[in-house]
């Protein structure tokens, strides 16, 4: 697993230039990547006889164009960013948690929930006391994926993918079930929360636009949990573990709190994402929020390379890649798959991108 | 949102340079070609477009209206019920120009084309899953829909005459209102030809789950069923899984025939041209928006496939006696006295459900002859 740990082991050649290598080639190599990946994209569309141009000019138009597509790029990174940090936290302690997506649900669940039993909430106290539901719900669930690693030695990653499965089908059974709106006939919800409790647009030049909050939740989160992790002692003490739990142990840190404490923050973040769906998209828990966003963001943070600083750009791609899709179809009528193939190649080159770390700009080479 | 001009591109470009240039040198032929702009449609779709079900059969309505004067229609496919829609919705607005959008999935309308509509009054949007009603929703947004029950009814009566066993399988999605009214429409045609004739129900819990589909299919076919239909996204799976299994198969929503044809008995399709055409025409005209849409097997919204080969002249004569009546508005599925499958009477004896009434549109019981529960 490579963290943010990494920084230290390029210490060999620690002077200034050392340091300007590094950064420069932590944006470098992946750039590159994604040229590459946009050639082998033409590529692909020149083989099924449709201008290569023309669809390098559309992903920008659709990702990046105008403020249409910006909006678009970035409402689609929103919930990414949060789900992102649900693997990128327990990664920092070492444990490959890809259970997002049953945090996500749980979270959404829990927002919807809590106006049913506490029905008068009202205005941003109750949004926010409803976030908080959504975030401790999702935390819960990661945590209790973390404890079965530390005190029963379940591989984690095995049990969040089934907690999540499980979290999913508690969502439907309670969602078309007991917390069931009656007038939700054919698609079963609960019931709409109240229009004072809803999270709006973020504000932009005198206008409201579609980006709601829930974006600054993320890129806010992202920063947080960068900080934390890179200048608290407790977030040092997190990384000590993920890089080896002995020696985590022989100095004293408290292990099994420190995964918890690692999967419960990362779950908390799904959570609150399932929340934020819930009181700024859809207004009602129903089985539109199973979209797969928990499990994108096991991609984001992968690719971000599990720093919480990298997930927002990161996710911004993806947002991108998403948006750019839906005006690729629409006018080359490619099919949706297309994207998927662009994304793949994007992901397999940016990966493959982390052989030439220390080798560019005339490195030593093989020094990671 | 509409602040945000559509920018415009190579190709629109050179569209108005050519219809300049018609238009010039056409210009001793006046008002014959007059440089028309063509009338953007926007497409939306849940899956993809070739699943054998749900989408592919608006897909297949969609290549007919391509081929319509004056329409040109872009598609999106795969675009999940999320926040997702809205934007593909305004794109297909602000950046391709369309002045009427069919968001095809039930999901789709509340809360996502019912924001984007608020913000777009001069675009018509027509939904598909009949949710729209007056007073509640905005005069340019309406719902249409079909009355498929009345082909899986026919369904019913062919599945009827071929088992051998008396046990029908309806694998299904969720128990909706739409989903049990098919399953109870099913069940009734298969108990006009033998009301000794069960139909075993299972719900696999979602629209799209082809593995639970196919154990689904498997786990009945164990237990002695001999033709199965379904309620399912797309019924690909269910098809080849009952045919592999040497049983007969009812399609729905698009015709499956294809993929196994010495199985595919017949099916109940959609035939969405109709409420394509109706609401395009409105549009064209300047009419207003028909808000609200609905039709069965008289007013052409729904079909039937093809009897497959193994289908006997009596169950054809059967099915097409009661289509017959269908069409003549004189034959109704639901009346009393009908009893659900715990006992109780859910409509009382000498009641007349016509197929346009709302009550019908609640169902939430599992009638007489179905195993399973809601």
């Amino acid at each position: 697993m490579r963290t943010l740990a990494a920084a230290p082991s390029a210490s060999a050649q620690s002077d200034a230039g050392g340091h300007w290598r590094e950064s420069a080639e932590a944006v470098a190599l992946p750039v590159l990547a994604l040229a590459g990946a946009l050639l082998a994209f033409g590529v692909f569309v020149w083989l099924s006889g449709r201008d290569p141009v023309e669809a390098w000019v559309l992903l920008f138009k659709g990702a990046f164009g105008d403020s249409f597509s910006w909006q678009n790029t970035l409402q689609r990174a929103a919930p990414l960013m949060l789900t992102a940090l649900a693997v990128a936290l327990p990664a920092q302690a070492g444990l490959t948690v890809i259970g997002g997506e049953g945090a996500l649900v749980l979270g959404a669940l829990a927002c919807a929930a809590l106006p049913m039993l506490v029905p008068s909430l009202a205005g941003w106290p109750g949004a926010a006391l409803m976030l908080l539901a959504g975030a401790l719900a999702g935390a819960g669930w990661v945590a209790l994926a973390g404890w079965l690693r530390q005190a029963r030695g379940v591989n984690e990653t095995i049990s969040s993918l089934l907690l999540g499965y499980l979290a999913i089908a508690l969502f439907k059974h309670v969602v078309e079930g007991p917390l069931r709106d009656p007038a939700s006939l054919n698609k079963p919800s609960t019931p709409p929360v109240a229009e004072s409790l809803r999270i709006g647009g973020l504000p932009w030049d005198g206008a409201v636009t579609d980006v709601h909050w829930g974006l600054a939740w993320g890129v806010l989160l992202c920063l947080v949990a960068g900080v934390w992790l890179t200048f608290t002692a407790s977030g040092f003490a997190l990384r000590v573990v993920g890089g080896n739990v002995r020696a985590a142990r022989l100095v004293g840190l408290p292990t099994l709190g420190l995964v918890l404490a690692g999967c419960a923050l990362g779950g908390a973040a799904a959570g609150l994402a399932g929340a934020i769906e819930v009181l700024a998209v859809h207004t009602s828990a129903n089985a539109a929020l199973i979209a797969g966003l928990g499990y994108t963001g096991i991609l984001v943070s992968f690719v971000a390379r599990h720093n919480p600083w990298a997930i927002p750009p990161v996710a911004i791609l993806f947002g991108g890649f998403g948006a750019a899709g839906s005006l690729l179809q629409r006018r080359l009528d490619l099919p949706d798959a297309s994207v998927l193939v662009l994304q793949g190649f994007a992901f397999v080159l940016i990966l493959a991108a982390e052989a030439g770390r220390g080798r560019l700009f005339g490195g030593s080479g093989g020094g990671r | 949102m509409r602040a945000f001009p559509p920018n415009p591109n190579r190709r629109d470009w050179l569209r108005t340079v050519g219809a300049t240039g018609a238009g010039l040198a056409t210009a001793g032929l006046p008002g014959l070609v007059l440089a028309q702009k063509p009338m953007t449609l926007g497409f939306i779709y849940v899956g993809p477009k070739d699943d054998f079900g749900y989408n592919q059969a608006h897909a297949e309505a969609v290549a007919v209206v391509k081929k319509m004067a004056g329409i040109k229609v872009v598609e999106e496919e795969n675009v999940p019920e999320t926040n997702a829609v809205q934007k593909t919705m305004q794109g297909m607005v602000s950046q391709d120009g369309a002045t009427l959008l069919f968001p095809t999935s039930f999901g789709y309308f509340d809360p996502h084309m019912l924001a984007v509509a608020a913000k777009n009054p001069d675009v018509r949007f027509a939904h598909c899953g009949g949710l729209w009603s007056e007073g509640k929703h905005p005069k340019n947004t309406g719902s249409f829909f079909g009355y498929i029950d009345e082909a899986q009814y026919l369904n019913g009566v062919v599945a009827g005459h071929m088992t051998k066993s008396k046990k029908l399988g309806f694998i299904a999605a969720k128990p909706i209102p739409q989903v049990l009214r098919n399953i109870n429409a099913f069940t009734m045609g298969a108990r006009s030809v033998d009301p000794t004739i069960t139909t075993q129900v299972i719900f696999t819990g979602d629209w799209s789950m082809p593995v639970k589909e196919a154990e689904a299919t498997n786990s009945l076919a164990d237990q002695g069923v001999d033709v199965f239909t379904m309620h399912v996204d797309g019924p690909k799976v269910i098809v080849e899984t009952a045919a592999k299994r040497g049983k007969f198969v009812c399609g729905y929503h698009a015709s499956q025939a294809r993929l196994a044809p010495n199985a595919y008995l017949t099916g109940a399709e959609w035939n969405w041209v109709t409420a394509y055409t109706q609401i395009i025409e409105a549009a064209k005209t300047g009419k207003p928006h028909p808000n609200f849409v609905r039709g069965g097997l008289k007013d052409g919204f729904v079909k039937t496939s093809p009897y497959g080969a193994m289908v006997p002249e009596g169950a054809r004569k059967a099915a097409d006696g009661v289509k017959a009546a269908m069409v003549a508005g004189k034959f109704d599925i639901f009346k009393g006295e009908l009893k659900d499958n715990t006992g109780k009477v859910v409509i009382p004896k000498g009641k007349v459900c016509k197929q346009t009434d709302v009550e019908l549109e609640s169902m939430n019981y599992l009638i007489d002859g179905v195993i399973g529960k809601v």
